[in-house]
């Protein structure tokens, strides 16, 4: 039981909510809120208290001590995401469907969590359908609006065609190998052509979850539609746990065929982060900006995945957590000016230190952290995969990322150019922002400077992660 | 615990206290006393270090303090001084003391601009201390990342433009730093052996050639850009003319120093063999920067690009310096650093001030101003002739010092390239003499000048504190050639070692 305790208390607390949900008066839903955050936060801490590891049903279901940490990693942003979303669920629109909100999105962390735990593909494939169906309701979440009706369109769509492309991919390493469990595949996975094929499928799956550069064309519209809390999840945890189960299977299922992948990787990475940065320059919508950022963001990920190194999966975990805070941020700051103010593109943030200094404050940090300045987490989080890819000598491809480091700075300047330097003659009204949305940000900003400052982080990452050499 | 924590830890709290204050006068007199301590802590400094080498104190560096940061990467917080790098902190207390006077009639957002203007010189003081090249790299971009704001909201003219030019500028050079960093820490240790990012400890080990072949340009170059080096100098000019006074006299002061300072302390002194391979090319480039610089200044009308030109000649003269490397030269290049950032502050301040006061920055609506404002127009005459390299400003020693330390080189490559570079003397002295004639003599043009009041008694603490730092190295240059040969001892060794001795 305890082995599974992430998932049952995800389990139990979504059963409670819906419960919850059929008892309580239609005028009195908005009071779910307090309570769902502070059961979420439970099951955080719960999830943190030291625990079993272990195997269930005969390998299917495994946990280690990276598992639980992945986890918790995954909690830790979707709390974040709830705690910014309450302010948006209190309008009077959304009002009846909050526990709907809620249940659909434990739901997909449930599925990443279990995605994370599989021991074999079929267990990995329950998880990631659970973790992406939901999504795509959630996407559609506004259907009022019409932009959200498409955007749940488009994700149920492009979903589906990559759960297929990765499907009939496992089918072919199932064929070739005779087994769907990782430990048995592993071994057998020599790179006859046809595994080889397989393997490509899958990648070409995961790379649609991850948005990577050319499975990256769907990313933009969605996160356009979608209400702007879904997309924050999107961007983060969705994209974090496809991230971690991607690195767990390439350092172990298909590690044998490690030079090709990472032959892949260094093409997919420089298309990633070129094309993901060169289409952000360009684009005024603030969700869309923050799109294509976040495609780039992808491509820096895999920088650490290259060369299959104990120290590189743990840049790969350290970035994602410091890329969660450091989106989560800016993504918090956008949601509550387009929930006040219906504004989200570039040009309204004019002037908005002199009105909103706190915020414009925070969207500073939030960016920098993307962009890598020190002395905020997300430097060190750049410096150490470009360490970790240098690590096995590709200069190159770390040139490449460091210039496109410096681009994407452009752009992220473009954004604190219209909040600090811009004046407007209609600057966005003073925003007086609520508990929920202050104490969002505040976690994010303290996790943007702790990660970074305090070593124990890394460190402790460091120690659960496993390389094979 | 090292008391050089306190060069990070007296501007935070400053930083913080400015946070605090509530009104205008608070947050002014916040930042004056926050620097204040750290001019006296710089003080402190010189006095602690020399009196321990008179003590017969020989270690390379002195109150070193050594915490590990990053375990398993290795990556230590790891400060100490040499006697150069006691020079530099010097200098940059001095400058970032006369700045905030300098601004002391910021009106718009004046937490915000003095939040940034002691960030900034945090990130420098930082970059002084480090002597662990991750340290040293994070505070080198401290440094640089506050300039997009106090350029792009209290510059002037074309302001979004220059700042953001400079900014991407000076962060694509430090890209090419990183990746220099990043190449040095995966060959720190050749012969097996943790590896490291420890300055001192690389130093000791000899890097294989083909890996210092294929960094050493990065490096330099990634430094050099903040150095002025031709042709990635196009920041500096469009920079230094939109910033507000204090952010152009720390900018040119300081900032541009530590290009000149990472290329001798990390380039030059960790790759020395591919130094002295590739040195021609530089030389080349930097003779350029010095040359071009000076004929730069001659053709231009705005006072702050004149200064900003001449910068980036001097600057290049740091180079040049450096790339000479032996003793002499190297000593002169640490003096022209040190004199450069004194001089180019005061010649920035007055700029300020005078542009405060006539609202123009254009020479030829100007003339006269020794009759309205002698204070400011003896100073300027003074920070001119220190410029120039007359005897007895610091122009002169370090400029001197240079010349003769790249005339030992006797082969006519190195000849031709000392002969143009010291050409550029005279046509300084042509440009200085021409703004300083048109500028302050003759008649009033404007007879609106006449209302013109002289410097204020904040004008006066910034001007007077600068003046006399340049008089005080000119007069008595011993004493800081003496520190700065100190700490070039252990560096030069290692240069000479590596490479053919030359003549």
């Amino acid at each position: 039981m305890l082995i599974m305790r992430h998932e049952l208390l995800l389990i139990a607390i979504t059963v409670i909510l819906l419960l919850v949900e059929i008892f309580l008066p239609a005028d009195k839903k908005s009071r779910i809120i307090t309570p769902a955050i502070l059961l979420m936060t439970t099951v955080l801490i719960l999830g943190f208290l030291p625990g079993p590891t272990g195997i269930l049903f005969g390998g299917m279901y495994q946990t280690t001590a990276l598992t639980l940490l992945l986890k918790n990693i995954l909690n830790i942003g979707a709390l974040i995401v709830m705690i910014q979303s309450a302010d948006w669920l209190r309008k009077p629109e959304n009002k009846e469907k909050i526990s709907e909100y809620y249940i659909l999105m434990l739901s997909t962390l449930i599925g990443m969590q279990y995605m994370i735990s599989s021991g074999d593909f079929l267990m990995f494939y329950l998880g990631l359908e659970l973790a992406t169906i939901p999504l795509a309701a959630l996407a559609a979440y506004e259907r009022f609006k019409e932009k959200s009706a498409e955007a749940g369109v488009k994700l149920i769509f492009s979903s589906a065609l990559s759960s297929g492309i990765l499907l009939y991919g496992l089918s072919m390493v199932y064929g070739t190998t005779g087994t769907l469990y990782f430990a048995e595949v592993g071994p057998a996975f020599t790179g006859t052509p046809l595994q080889v094929l397989g393997f490509i499928f899958f990648f070409a799956g995961m790379a649609f979850k991850i948005s990577l550069v050319p499975f990256h064309l769907w990313t933009a519209d969605v996160y356009e539609g979608a209400p702007i809390n879904i997309t924050s999840y999107l961007s983060v945890v969705s994209k974090g746990a496809a991230a971690f189960i991607l690195t767990i299977l390439l350092f172990t299922v298909f590690s044998k065929i490690a030079l090709m992948w990472s032959n892949v990787l260094y093409i997919i990475i420089i298309l990633t982060i070129t094309m993901g940065n060169l289409f952000a320059i360009r684009q005024q919508n603030l969700k869309r900006f923050l799109a294509f950022s976040s495609i780039a963001q992808a491509g820096f990920i895999l920088l650490g995945m290259i060369g299959q190194s104990q120290y590189g999966m743990a840049t790969v975990i350290y970035f994602v957590l410091v890329y969660i805070f450091s989106n989560l941020g800016a993504f918090g700051v956008v949601a509550i000016i387009s929930n006040r103010s219906g504004k989200e593109n570039i040009n309204d943030y004019d002037g908005l230190y002199r009105t909103n200094p706190r915020l414009a404050m925070v969207m500073m940090l939030s960016l920098f952290s993307l962009a890598g300045i020190p002395p905020v987490a997300g430097f060190f989080g750049k410096f150490f995969l470009f360490a970790a890819a240098a690590n096995h000598g590709l200069y190159i491809l770390v040139l490449i990322a460091i210039i496109n480091t410096i681009i994407s700075l452009y752009y992220y300047l473009l954004v604190i150019k219209a909040m600090f330097l811009n004046r407007s003659d209609m600057p966005i009204p003073k925003i007086k922002s609520d508990f929920y949305s202050s104490l969002g940000l505040i976690l994010c900003l303290v996790g943007i400077f702790a990660i970074g400052i305090f070593s124990a982080v890394f460190e402790m990452i460091n120690g659960l992660s496993f390389g094979l050499y | 615990m090292s008391f050089l924590l306190l060069f990070i830890v007296i501007p935070v709290l400053t930083v913080i206290g400015i946070f605090f204050s509530k009104t205008h006068m608070q947050v002014k007199w916040t930042a004056v006393i926050g620097m204040s301590f750290q001019l006296i802590m710089a003080g402190l400094l010189i006095y602690l270090f020399l009196a321990a080498r008179a003590a017969g104190n020989t270690a390379e560096i002195l109150f070193p303090q050594d915490m590990v940061w990053y375990k398993n990467l290795n990556i230590h917080f790891f400060i100490g001084v040499d006697g150069v790098s006691v020079a530099m902190i010097g200098l940059t207390s001095i400058v970032i003391f006369a700045g905030i006077f300098a601004s002391w009639d910021v009106t718009d957002l004046p937490r915000e601009f003095f939040t940034s203007l002691i960030l900034l010189a945090s990130g420098v003081f930082g970059f002084f201390i480090s002597l662990d090249l991750f340290t040293l790299f994070l505070f080198y971009e401290i440094a640089v990342i506050p300039m997009y704001l106090l350029i792009g909201i209290w510059g002037s003219g074309p302001r979004h433009y220059s700042a953001m030019k400079l900014t991407l500028m000076l962060m694509g050079g430090s890209a090419l730093i990183m990746l220099g960093l990043i190449g040095l820490y995966f060959n720190s240790a050749p012969d097996g052996g943790p590896l490291t990012f420890n300055l001192i400890q690389i130093s000791k080990v000899t890097i294989p050639m083909p890996a210092q072949r294929f960094f050493f340009p990065f490096l330099f170059v990634g430094f050099g850009v903040l150095g002025a080096l031709y042709p990635f100098h196009t920041w500096s000019p469009d920079g230094h003319a939109s910033a507000p006074t204090a952010v152009s006299m720390l900018h040119a002061g300081v900032l541009m120093k530590l290009g000149g300072y990472g290329c001798y302390r990390v380039a030059v002194f960790l790759l020395p063999g591919a130094a002295h391979e590739m040195a021609w090319i530089f030389l080349i480039l930097t003779t350029i920067s010095v040359i071009y610089g000076a004929f730069g200044a001659i053709w231009q009308k705005d006072l702050k690009y004149i200064n900003a030109y001449s910068s980036v000649s001097h600057c290049g003269l740091v180079l040049f310096a450096v790339l000479m490397m032996n003793q002499t030269a190297m000593n002169g290049a640490i003096m022209q650093m040190i004199s450069h950032g004194i001089m180019t502050a005061l010649f920035f301040a007055l700029i300020g001030m005078i542009y405060g006061r006539t609202h123009t920055r254009y020479i030829n609506e100007m003339g006269g101003l020794m009759k309205v404002m002698p204070f400011l127009a003896v100073a300027y005459v003074i920070g001119g002739l220190a410029s120039l390299g007359l005897p007895g400003f610091s122009g002169f020693v370090a400029e001197m010092t240079i010349f003769v330390g790249s005339f030992q080189h006797n082969d006519v490559f190195h000849r031709v390239c000392t002969i143009i570079a010291a050409s550029s003397i005279v046509v300084t002295a042509v440009y200085i003499l021409r703004v300083v004639g048109i500028l302050l003599m003759g008649k009033i043009k404007n007879p609106e000048f006449n209302h013109i009041t002289d410097g204020k008694w904040f004008d006066r603490i910034s001007v007077v504190t600068l003046i006399l730092g340049i008089t005080a190295i000119g007069m008595a240059p011993l004493w800081l050639s003496d520190m700065i040969n100190n700490g070039l001892v252990p560096v030069m060794q290692r240069i000479l070692l590596a490479g053919p001795i030359l003549h």
